[in-house]
């Protein structure tokens, strides 16, 4: 398994430096990272066994600049398709995890002649009042991990990066970043896709984590009624990230989709 | 040197075991659970009451702001308040809303009517405070994106300023705010518009922006005058570099202030009240403070870097007995002397002109809110009031109406 390239990719005269990781050959995939941040994991390692994958990070986030030019959520569509267009890819397969998630379903609704197959990993982007997402922002930090995964206490839940609480980059990094998530999902995550996933053309897959209480799994149901053909796949034992705490289960049904 | 009674209005009787039982004070304390209307009822003719004693004893201005869904303050609207006080208070003092959080309102043409509206019923007693908010307000009881605050409250600022000082009607094309026709009736009574005051808690850019447009900025903390101390160098620092010309009336801090006839009076007296405060009142998580994007990046940067987050953290760990609070100055407490001894030291220390003294605190009843406001106008005030006045500097911020009505005053009730 090769190691991803890293690079920056500049765009509109450098008001956007983004961070970019890429590995693999064949057909291209598109891969939009969570508020967990873009790091290399298994899945993105697979898939680069069988496509060209490109994971860019999200405009502001980690060391990735030009938050202030994306003010709101069209700007962000608006840019994801300049963001294509510069790294040559017409057409991908996209995948996108919980915020990336949301990201890749407005792409995928706004422009689905660029969407080959989509497959959403836990996405937000919709609201159920009888399931109300919880505020990341607004919850102990160490209240976090119960919510995100399904063994709060397991390897994986230890192993996920956290800021260095004694160094002041790291905490101003941490915290620049999650502003430019929450830039697009304040109050509520709600923003209207409901309105405009019919337009999805690519044939969809939802992955869903069994034990995912940061994103009730009835979300999953609420994405395939609304988006035609969808299929929902659900991973036991995972919470909102099965795609590290399910690894081989999360890839089989991802590959099986994707074949 | 301008003292101006302030009140928070805070809910005075919550449960015992408040902080044990409950996340927050703000923002989410449950209201049907904790918040009595009845009692409310009580509360704000007190708060009114203790406003119209401070005004009627001698006080410069009279003092008052907006918060949501908080214990400490239930004054959603402070402009409801001052509607209030301007009928009932003497046209000599001052009414300085501090103020309205401008990001709230949309259009925030709302502020230049409202602040207008006020300005002519106390015959141009106006102070317009224009706070940016906290994040507990803005962000989470308002809904506002956090990256949008300062955004907005900019834009806010410029919409009434230019509804208050340009002829009518005129479109305004801003991001938030999108207007054919800004016409407000009417405009201030106070030309060219009631003097701004800034609030604020450290931002860089709230410093910048009150040198740059020559408004006054107030230190909003409760941890008193040594911990507002390196705070309002910066402020000072950031007009030296801007070019400011010194003037103490352009700065103004908060200070929790409990008088008695003797100093161990006053311990006996506010202990129990200022405790409450303490151990209840600012019982809100951490998480709410700083919502990620509230601050931009370079004020989250400046804060992270001067260890803001940590300081406050100190603070909030210390144990708060009555010689701890005393003694980092958190409150200032003790016979009329004692305060005016103390006072004099912090604001000559911090350089300001505008003291804004927290005389009800905590769960402090009515009683001895009116002995903590009437011991401060007659022992305290007198000894402080010269401060400054023979070093030259103008008050360039005090209300115009507030010494030399505009118009006949209105009546003053009860007198």
């Amino acid at each position: 398994m090769a190691d991803p390239t890293e690079t920056y990719i500049e765009l509109k005269d450098g008001a956007f430096k983004i961070r970019v990781l890429q590995a693999g050959t064949g057909a291209p995939l598109v891969y939009l990272h969570g508020a967990g941040g873009l790091f290399w994991d298994p899945l993105l390692a697979g898939l680069a066994d069988r496509f060209a994958v490109t994971a860019p990070e999200h405009p502001g986030f980690g060391q990735s600049q030009g938050l202030e030019h994306v003010p709101d959520l069209w700007d962000l569509v608006l840019y994801y398709n300049e963001l294509l267009d510069t790294l040559g890819i017409e057409r991908a397969t996209v995948v996108g995890h919980s915020f990336g998630g949301m990201v890749a379903a407005e792409i995928a609704a706004n422009n689905p002649e660029r969407v080959d197959r989509l497959v959403l990993i836990a996405p937000i982007g919709l609201w159920l009042d009888e399931h109300p997402v919880p505020d990341i922002s607004g919850i102990p930090p160490a209240d976090i991990p119960a919510l995100v995964f399904a063994d709060p206490t397991g390897p994986v839940a230890a192993s996920m990066p956290a800021p260095d609480p004694t160094d002041p980059e790291s905490l101003l990094m941490a915290v620049n970043s999650m502003s430019s998530i929450l830039q697009f999902i304040w109050p509520l995550p709600d923003k209207g896709l409901h309105k405009r996933l019919y337009r999805v053309r690519a044939p969809t897959l939802l992955v869903w984590g069994a034990q995912d209480r940061l994103v009730d799994p009835a979300y999953g149901p609420a994405f395939t009624r609304a988006i035609d053909g969808a299929r929902l796949e659900v991973i036991e034992g995972a919470g909102h990230v099965p795609q590290l705490e399910q690894v081989t289960a999360t890839r089989a049904v991802i590959d099986a989709f994707l074949d | 040197m301008k003292s101006i009674f302030f009140h928070l209005m805070p809910y005075r009787d919550l449960p015992d075991d408040f902080e044990q039982r409950y996340e927050s004070v703000w923002v989410t304390p449950p209201n049907a659970e904790l918040c009595d209307p009845v009692k409310v009822a009580q509360y704000y003719q007190w708060n009114l009451d203790e406003l119209e004693l401070a005004d009627q004893l001698g006080f410069d201005g009279l003092g008052i702001n907006e918060h949501h869904q908080n214990a400490y303050g239930f004054m959603a609207s402070p402009n409801l308040m001052a509607a209030a006080l301007s009928r009932r208070t003497s046209s000599k003092s001052a009414i300085l809303v501090l103020g309205n959080t401008l990001a709230l309102y949309s259009p925030a043409l709302r502020v230049a009517e409202e602040f207008a509206m006020l300005d002519c019923m106390t015959n141009g007693r106006l102070a317009a405070g224009f706070p940016v908010g906290t994040s507990m307000d803005v962000n989470r009881c308002y809904g506002i994106t956090p990256t949008e605050t300062r955004p907005r409250f900019y834009e806010a600022h410029d919409l009434i300023m230019k509804a208050w000082t340009q002829p009518g009607p005129f479109a305004y094309n801003g991001r938030y705010n999108q207007l054919r026709y800004v016409n407000p009736w009417p405009q201030p009574l106070q030309k060219p518009h009631p003097p701004v005051w800034l609030a604020g808690g450290g931002s860089v850019e709230t410093w910048e922006m009150a040198v740059n447009h020559n408004y006054t900025y107030s230190y909003l903390s409760f941890f008193g005058y040594h911990f507002a101390k390196r705070l309002m160098d910066g402020f000072w620092e950031t007009s030296e570099r801007l070019g400011g010309t010194f003037n103490p009336y352009q700065a103004g801090f908060a200070q929790q202030i409990c008088v008695a006839e003797t100093d161990a009076q006053a311990k006996e007296q506010y202990l129990e009240h200022v405790a409450y405060f303490f151990s209840k009142c600012l019982h809100i998580p951490d998480y709410y403070f700083e919502t990620p994007g509230y601050r931009t990046r370079r004020s989250a940067e400046f804060a992270i870097k001067t260890g803001q987050p940590g300081e406050i953290a100190k603070i909030a760990t210390l144990e708060k007995n009555w010689e701890t609070l005393v003694d980092t100055g958190m409150i200032i407490a003790g016979s009329p002397a004692t305060v005016a001894d103390r006072l004099t030291e912090a604001c000559k220390q911090l350089r300001v002109g505008n003291l804004i003294a927290l005389l009800q605190i905590g769960s402090m009843p009515h009683e001895l809110t009116k002995q903590n406001i009437t011991l401060f106008a007659e022992g305290v005030l007198p000894k402080i009031r010269g401060l400054w006045a023979d070093d030259g500097y103008e008050h360039k911020w005090w209300p115009q109406g507030a010494e030399q009505p505009a118009t006949e005053p209105a009546p003053v009730a009860g007198s």
